[in-house]
């Protein structure tokens, strides 16, 4: 599509958001149900496309992407009115009479990227938001993800309002010429490259920016005594790790944290739990193209790092896939260590006490979100107060992405701007300060020519004596 | 900055840089005991140093004393009292309701410090635009770097002298400096970057802060608009936008009235009491009134006269515009009908110039403010609910005051901040505190209630048992709780 053609698109956008339609509850509740019927009535449709784009299972599809959805727009049915409602804020004394309130108000046209690894779920999610606040919206799917880039070119114009949310399908030439038009923000889901170009972009316009990253998620295993425990903390490891599009997830496990004497109680369970799980390929998704097959096998070809492995390791270009591998302390400066793995490959670097994880972490970028297993309380609190992340959880590891009550979304290199539940609607909305006065009670204090008595009044103002306020506006006091 | 030391460039930026981030990393700024006394301490900077708070604003801006003392000197104090007042519940883990999704579990909102962040403030309101933020960024427990306006000389120096003698200097420093120093300190990667000005300057703050995947704050301005009905007390009216615009530096601050819309039939009325209320707070002579701020450099007045000398323009000057070179001074001016085309109506005035458009109907006002970039502030004086109502729900813009001007911004519990074109991010009591902190979801689960479904082998029963589980019902939960479905 040509830039002049997307310019034309952007203003028609433009004239449905002036029109004020997308501002009406009735539109937004509408839009929202329409989206709910798309994901209900098209679930098979996504499961295709999902397995032609990544080979995803459909029960995969459904927990991650599907099911996660039809919870969101559901909670945001239920919730939109409250959001939408204005704020009223508490007014001091020294402003009164007057009154005092929060109006929520859309941005106006909104630009959302989405990414390939969860190609339905991210697009949707942010439309979600973005709808509820009442924007009008375009959404640039990935390009990597061809099937679902198609199925939601096709069918969202089906269910949505075709003149205010629109899918524009293309690659990085259509991204660019999206970004030299001027949008009322710009959500992005992807990499740290790509988000600079973006903000590069954002920052001629001064468009805001939410930029959803990623980075090296840890999750720190604790020596846990009860074999249930241990159990149940290496299924949810291999859940958080391979569960999600065979790592490629942007929340996914990286590498495991554990203390040197209990590393090969975790190797042999994570051994056990993973022929317990795959018990057949389809269970786990494939690598999403040739380039990032290669970029994971020469993250492997490395001989120190091949030399960790302890389990896995083989590959299949022909099928794109990977087998879940385990490597044991790869070097810390080598490239699996020092970039975000995004695929089935986990590194567990053993550390002499656990505690030695909060120093290790601290010097790190500061990831998306940090899991730690652990039953001592003592250990969370540091975890939550000495180190930095866009999240972190508790024994457990990707579920807190359907928590709707706590946001979503990183710090530093993992990026910024948190959304979800009511996040998201606050995400795509002006917080819109309204005061309202009256023409009644003026006091001449306020009102040049000064002299020293408005200045002594106002000092008292300040200082809230309001005895004294009402002694000097009598006279009574010089 | 003393004229033995080397100039600021990158290395030392860096150096600076490093050093805070030395600082950040030992945790001490984290506590509370730590923010609540360098908010202390700021709060007695701000007693003791009163007069001499005073006197670098007059000598930079020639502020009558008032307005230093109202706008900077007493807002800045209650910023920061009120900071201390409720630094202990903004710092509380906020316990949050989790979902049915991840039962059982628990989640809370903990609020921690962003690290090391860069503070460039305006010379507008020098002391107030440098210290607001402080005290947000202090509160959040960030180490900080301000960079206060060069254009605003005495009050850039005395907080390069004055900071470090009450404030911890490991970890809050004063870098005084222009252009050359500024884009030394944004080549360095900060962990937010809080910037007040212009637009200009707003996007080479951003575009150097996308290099670094920093988020900002941009506290930007606009044109903002005021409408005025004709069915007001027209006395109260005037002041109240009077006082917002030259009562407000003399027209110089972001958020004063930038221009008036009202009908053609009101015009006329609205003119005269404008014409009558200067007199009486400026007297016959403005340029002789002690109560107007002076024009901060020449660049800036020949800037302002720039927009009153053009051809289209200069006929329309109903009232004032007689000038002072020498001394910076220009008088309250009001314009009558100047055309949209014009300079004065391109850019934000940024000055005591005034214009007055009209209209038929004061409903078409709106178009005209739509039509435009979003404002920081948008005015309406009116007494009909009916248009405020149209005016809060069709105008966008920062924020919105009803029947008065300005004011909006000493309300600690409204955001202050731009939206489109007029910034980025919003702040102000708790919103400091926030704008500052990055708000880190925690969510706690035990090892029990744990669902087989979630994990392969996939079966028929556990799409259905999730299905059931994400659109929160709960009785296949409780079924799951007791060990269904065991596939």
């Amino acid at each position: 599509m040509e830039s002049v053609g997307l310019d034309l698109l952007v203003e028609e956008l433009r004239d449905t958001f002036e029109s004020g339609k997308t501002r009406d509850f009735s539109w937004r509740k509408a839009q929202l149900k329409s989206l709910l019927k798309l994901l209900e009535e098209k679930e098979e449709d996504i499961f295709m496309a999902l397995y032609k784009d990544l080979g995803k299972h459909h029960c995969e599809v459904f927990r991650d992407e599907v099911g996660v959805l039809i919870k969101s727009v559901n909670y945001a049915l239920d919730n939109l009115k409250t959001w939408m409602a204005a704020k009223k804020v508490y007014v001091p004394l020294a402003a009164i009479p007057s009154s005092a309130e929060m109006v929520p108000e859309p941005l106006g046209v909104v630009l959302l990227f989405s990414s390939w690894n969860f190609p339905i779920g991210l697009s949707l999610e942010p439309i979600i938001g973005a709808i509820s606040a009442g924007n009008a919206v375009v959404l640039k799917p990935s390009e990597i993800a061809p099937a679902s880039s198609e199925f939601l070119a096709k069918n969202i114009p089906l269910y949505l309002d075709n003149k205010a949310v629109k899918v524009i399908q293309g690659g990085k030439r259509v991204g660019e010429q999206l970004l030299e038009l001027k949008w009322d923000k710009i959500f992005f889901t992807g990499s740290n490259r790509v988000a600079r170009t973006i903000m590069s972009a954002a920052a001629k316009h001064l468009t805001p920016v939410a930029l959803e990253l990623g980075g090296k998620c840890p999750a720190i295993i604790d020596s846990l005594s009860g074999s249930r425990d241990r159990k149940v903390a290496i299924d949810r490891v291999v859940g958080g790790k391979w569960g999600p599009c065979c790592g490629q997830a942007c929340i996914g496990i990286d590498y495991l944290l554990v203390e040197e004497k209990f590393a090969p109680v975790v190797i042999e369970l994570l051994k056990a739990t993973i022929k317990r799980f795959y018990t057949k390929r389809e269970y786990i998704s494939k690598i999403v193209n040739m380039q990032h097959f290669q970029r994971l096998s020469n993250l492997l070809k490395d001989p120190a790092v091949a030399e960790s492995i302890v389990c896995g390791g083989s590959i299949d270009s022909e099928t794109l896939f990977i087998e879940p591998t385990i490597l044991v302390n790869p070097p810390l400066d080598s490239d699996i260590m020092t970039e975000e793995i995004f695929g089935p490959l986990l590194p567990i670097i053993t550390l002499k006490k656990i505690d030695d994880c909060i120093r290790f972490l601290r010097g790190r970028p500061k990831p998306l979100a940090i899991y730690a297993f652990t039953n001592n309380e003592k250990f969370r609190k540091r975890l939550i107060e000495e180190t930095s992340s866009g999240c972190i959880a508790f024994n457990d590891a990707v579920i807190q992405y359907a928590c709707d009550t706590i946001a979503f979304g990183g710090v530093g290199q993992s990026g910024f701007g948190q959304y979800h539940g009511k996040f998201s609607f606050e995400l795509f909305s002006h917080s819109k300060p309204v005061l309202r006065r009256s023409f009644l009670t003026e006091f001449s204090f306020r009102y040049p020519p000064w002299n020293e008595r408005k200045l002594k009044f106002m000092r008292l103002l300040y200082r809230f004596d309001y005895f004294g306020l009402v002694l000097l506006i009598l006279g009574l006091k010089r | 900055m003393g004229e033995n030391l080397p100039v600021f460039d990158g290395e030392r930026a860096a150096e600076l840089v490093a050093e805070l981030r030395t600082a950040f990393g030992s945790r001490r700024t984290r506590s509370y005991e730590w923010r609540a006394a360098q908010l202390k301490a700021l709060a007695r900077m701000i007693n003791e140093k009163e007069a001499e708070i005073m006197a670098a604003l007059y000598s930079d801006l020639a502020k009558p004393q008032l307005e230093s003392f109202l706008h900077e000197v007493s807002l800045t104090r209650s910023a920061c009292l009120l900071a201390l007042k409720e630094l202990k519940r903004w710092m509380k883990p906020e316990k949050v309701s989790s979902s049915l999704t991840t039962f059982p579990s628990s989640a809370e909102i903990v609020s921690e410090p962003l690290g090391v962040v860069l503070i460039i403030s305006a010379w507008n309101y020098p002391f107030i635009l440098s210290l607001d933020p402080l005290i947000g960024a202090i509160a959040a427990g960030n180490a900080v770097v301000l960079k206060p306006s060069e254009i605003a000389p005495a009050t850039s120096s005395f907080f390069a002298r004055t900071l470090p003698e009450y404030l911890d200097s490991s970890a809050i420093r004063v870098v005084e400096g222009a252009v050359a120093e500024t884009t030394a300190l944004l080549e360095q990667k900060w962990d937010k970057i809080f910037y007040t000005g212009n637009g200009k300057v707003g996007r080479i703050v951003m575009a150097a802060a996308a290099k670094h995947l920093t988020p900002v704050v941009l506290e930007l301005g606009g044109k903002s608009p005021v409408v005025v009905d004709s069915n007001i007390n027209l006395e109260v009216t005037v002041k109240r936008i009077a006082v917002g615009k030259w009562g407000c530096n003399n027209g110089q601050a972001c958020i004063a009235p930038d221009y008036i819309i009202t009908t053609k039939a009101f015009a006329p009325k609205l003119v005269d009491a404008f014409k009558g209320i200067l007199e009486k707070f400026y007297g016959e002579d403005p340029l002789e009134s002690k109560d107007l701020s002076c024009i901060v450099n020449s660049n800036h007045f020949a800037r302002l006269t720039n927009l009153l000398d053009e051809d289209k323009v200069y006929g329309k000057i109903i009232y004032g515009g007689q000038r002072d070179e020498k001394r910076l001074k220009i008088a309250p001016t009001l314009l009558f009908d100047v055309p949209q085309d014009s300079l004065i109506m391109k850019e934000e005035i940024f000055g005591p110039l005034l214009p007055i458009i009209t209209v038929d109907k004061v409903e078409e006002s709106f178009d005209i403010i739509n039509s435009r970039t979003k404002p920081l502030a948008a005015y309406i004086f009116t007494k009909d609910k009916n248009l405020e109502e149209k005016f809060v729900n069709t105008v966008s813009a920062g924020g919105m005051l009803i029947n008065d001007t300005v004011l909006h911004l000493a309300n600690p519990n409204l955001p202050f901040g731009g939206v489109g074109d007029s910034g980025i991010g919003a702040y102000h009591g708790k919103f400091s505190f926030e704008a500052f902190s990055h708000k880190k979801g925690v969510l706690h689960r035990s090892f029990g209630g744990e669902a087989p479904a979630r994990y392969p082998p996939y079966t028929p029963q556990k799409q259905r048992f999730l299905k059931a589980l994400l659109n929160g019902d709960i009785i296949s939960l409780i079924l799951a709780l007791i060990g269904w479905p065991k596939s």
